[in-house]
């Protein structure tokens, strides 16, 4: 299994969405998260989507996207040029033993939190996948009641904008 | 730019005559019947009623094929639109331009479970090559149009437009050309002169060279070009079931069709080759077999419109993305700078390949039973008719027979259902054939089993006037699903008897059928008959004709390379494998 960040400008038109998610299905290639949101640009989505793949080669996948007419342009972004992020919300089980320590470790991972009452926190925590994994390793412990996580999104390095060329 | 007040339903109609339409095939109901009102009146779109929309879809598909023009059908919501499900698919797989229109329920009622309401725009999402939900008059002409660019450039393919019922009643202003708003489709046409120039110098270098040709020349209409080209280098050739005619038959160069019921030159000229010159196919697993022993001694040029076809089943040395005409002419010219006065020597190749044509000729023996073999039907309907016919067929053995033994002169005179294997495909779509091109003779080529599934549409022909031939190869069974279960199921014969034949019920008789839908049937039993049914149906131009074959059913379609087996594995007859001499 090789994993891949693509990323995607669209048309934002209905079924978009649907169109490239149910590519994915159609031609057995596994999305491992799916994000998708407005751009700088009007009427134009940009998709981040980190697809696993086991065997196919990823040029199949952009070629076979590259056919739905909806979709503009497609980029991979390499871990070394780009930077991905997820965002991530969890609540936590507290008591006034625990609190200190699940602050603690708020603290440690430059997360914030957002909601609190007499029994639990709620946190919010964006970084890479590995950040956020190792942080819901740290408050297992305490019990996580509710966990709920964006896909990655993700961005190049550098000047240059996905956009530019595309876009007349 | 001066603009008219029409409705959304006069908008369709009229930007269907703007685009050069001349015909669409269909069927009302409620929600496009706002459409139905203007083309009434349309001096320049012929409505041909169909029976059944699948019929109407078949029928767009082949007046496409049949012509290079776009198809347009139309249908309207719910059950209407799902009838066309089959043959947007088929326009699919083979890359027929088609253009489906069908009424959607009104836009406030979309989601409601309204009555005939049907996500057609959902369900036909991964078979069209884009689809269209409208619901404002005014995106009408823009959306008519684009639909027009998607199905008929690049590669071609069917582009579904639905449209709701407010959005036909309401008023808009129409002007003409509209804005067609697709900055994500851009096809490419012509090719990297570099892997131009790359593909001449290996086909320069390679000493077994065969030109794999799909269905795409035709398409692109690039028959004359390939002819050019094959002469220029004389290597073998061979042309896939969607291909047949893009090259003549009679052509000495040609091996026939490769495949799972290719000719043994074919088949085993592919197997053997050091290159593959691949032009508008796409390693169809009919075609290949097991692709892991497929042409493993062979490089690969792969040229096609649809890059996402290159690499996606085997890899290819040279990936060329552009449209055959282009690239075949560029290829040409290449080849001829690079070649100059000299000729490339394939003689050694060419005594391998002309020991397998003197040994494994096409052919077939005749029955045991003394029944009529269907091949030696087919075989006179392809003499007898000549090489401006068109062919249509169904699924299965008789379609088979059809590529095999009747020899194909031009392009648009093979239409048939490739990848998709529809069974139901022949009659409407010779129905379609016939209108496109009324001064040719047009056969559907069908089985006792495909002809009862759109044969209604017998009736569309008799009253509007479409004299297409019917010949019914009917061995009153589904012949290519018994053939595997003689050869793979022990010979039981599961459900494939369908009592149309001799000795049988003969439910339905076809030649009351015939007559009944204001045809003329005609029963054929003796091979002494055969000729004379057929000069009477070609004579008979006043109504369609029914010709009932009564056939063999024991015949089998040979060669033969069972599914998903090495093509080094063909069987030219039953337990007949050709002998290679030693590791040749």
């Amino acid at each position: 299994m090789t994993q891949h960040v693509l990323s995607l400008l669209v048309e934002d038109k209905p079924g978009i969405l649907t169109r490239v998610a149910a590519l994915f299905a159609r031609r057995g290639y596994n999305i491992q998260s799916l994000a998708v949101g407005t751009t700088e640009v009007e009427g134009v989505s940009r998709m981040t989507v980190v697809v696993s793949l086991d065997g196919q080669p990823l040029e199949q996948v952009t070629k076979q996207l590259n056919k739905l007419v909806n979709v503009l342009k497609i980029v991979e972004l390499e871990n070394d040029n780009a930077v991905a992020r997820d965002h991530m919300l969890v609540k936590v089980r507290t008591d006034a033993s625990t609190r200190s320590q699940v602050l603690e470790a708020v603290t440690l991972f430059r997360a914030r939190v957002i909601d609190v009452v007499s029994d639990s926190v709620v946190i919010e925590v964006t970084g890479d996948s590995a950040k956020c994994q190792a942080f819901i390793k740290v408050l297992e412990p305490f019990g996580i009641k509710e966990l709920v996580q964006s896909g990655a999104i993700a961005i190049s390095r550098g000047s240059k904008s996905m956009s530019e060329k595309v876009l007349r | 730019m001066a603009t008219e007040t029409l409705t959304g339903a006069q908008g369709i109609i009229r930007s269907l005559e703007m685009l050069g339409i001349d015909t669409v095939f269909g069927l009302p109901g409620g929600a496009i019947l706002p459409t139905y009102d203007p083309l009434m009146d349309s001096q320049k779109i012929r409505h041909i009623l169909v029976r059944h929309e699948q019929g109407a879809g078949h029928a767009a598909e082949g007046y496409a094929a049949a012509s290079g023009k776009l198809g347009v059908c139309i249908a309207t919501s719910g059950p209407g639109a799902t009838n066309l499900v089959t043959p947007i698919m088929d326009a699919m797989m083979d890359s027929v331009p088609l253009m489906a229109i069908t009424g959607q329920v009104n836009s406030h009622a979309i989601g409601t479970d309204a009555f005939q309401e049907a996500d057609i725009v959902g369900i036909t999402m991964p078979i069209t090559k884009h689809s269209f939900l409208v619901t404002k008059a005014e995106d009408i002409p823009g959306v008519v149009a684009a639909a027009y660019e998607l199905a008929t450039t690049g590669r071609p393919g069917p582009v579904l437009v639905d449209v709701a019922k407010d959005a036909q009643n309401a008023k808009f202003e129409f002007s003409w050309p509209p804005k067609i708003d697709l900055p994500g489709y851009k096809p490419v046409t012509d090719p990297h002169g570099k892997q131009v120039q790359a593909a001449a110098e290996m086909i320069l270098a390679s000493e077994k060279p065969i030109l794999y040709v799909g269905g795409g020349v035709i398409r692109a209409g690039a028959h004359k070009e390939l002819l050019k080209l094959a002469e220029l280098i004389g290597a073998p050739l061979t042309t896939t079931l969607m291909a047949r005619g893009a090259f003549p038959d009679s052509h000495p160069q040609h091996l026939g069709m490769p495949g799972m019921h290719g000719t043994v030159p074919a088949v085993t000229g592919l197997q053997k080759a050091d290159l593959l010159i691949t032009l508008g196919a796409r390693f169809d697993d009919r075609v290949t077999g097991d692709i892991k022993s497929f042409a493993k001694g062979a490089k690969v040029i792969h040229v096609d419109i649809d890059p996402a076809e290159i690499g996606k089943v085997r890899h290819a040395d040279v990936p060329i993305v552009g449209d055959a005409k282009v690239v075949i002419g560029m290829l040409y010219d290449e080849l001829k700078k690079q070649l100059g006065n000299k000729k490339p020597d394939y003689s050694a190749w060419w005594d391998f390949i002309n020991g397998l044509l003197e040994k494994y000729p096409l052919g077939y023996n005749d029955l045991d039973d003394g029944k009529l073999a269907p091949q030696y039907v087919i075989e006179r309907i392809g003499e007898l008719s000549g090489p401006e016919a068109i062919f249509t067929a169904g699924v299965g053995q008789h379609q088979m027979w059809a590529a095999q033994f009747i020899s194909y002169e031009r392009p648009n005179s093979w239409l048939n259902s490739g990848g998709a294997g529809t069974m139901g495909y022949a009659v409407p779509a010779a129905m379609g054939a016939k209108v496109a091109q009324p001064e040719r003779l047009v056969w559907a080529i069908d089985g006792d089993g495909c002809f009862q599934m759109t044969n209604q549409e017998l009736a569309t022909c008799a009253i509007n006037n479409i004299p297409i031939k019917v010949a019914i190869i009917n061995n009153s069974s589904l012949g290519m699903v018994r053939q595997w279960q003689t050869l793979f199921y022990n010979e039981r014969y599961s459900n494939t008897d369908l009592h149309t034949g001799t000795d049988t019920v003969m439910i339905p008789d076809f030649v009351k059928m015939a007559d009944s839908y204001g045809c003329l049937g005609i029963r054929v039993e003796k091979p002494e008959d055969v000729d004379a049914a057929i000069k009477l149906a070609m004579e008979t131009n006043d109504r369609p004709v029914v010709v009932d074959f009564i056939v063999g059913r024991d015949a089998m379609v040979w060669p033969m390379v069972p599914a998903g087996v090495s093509n080094d594995a063909v069987q030219y007859a039953r337990d007949a494998a050709p002998i290679w001499d030693g590791d040749e």
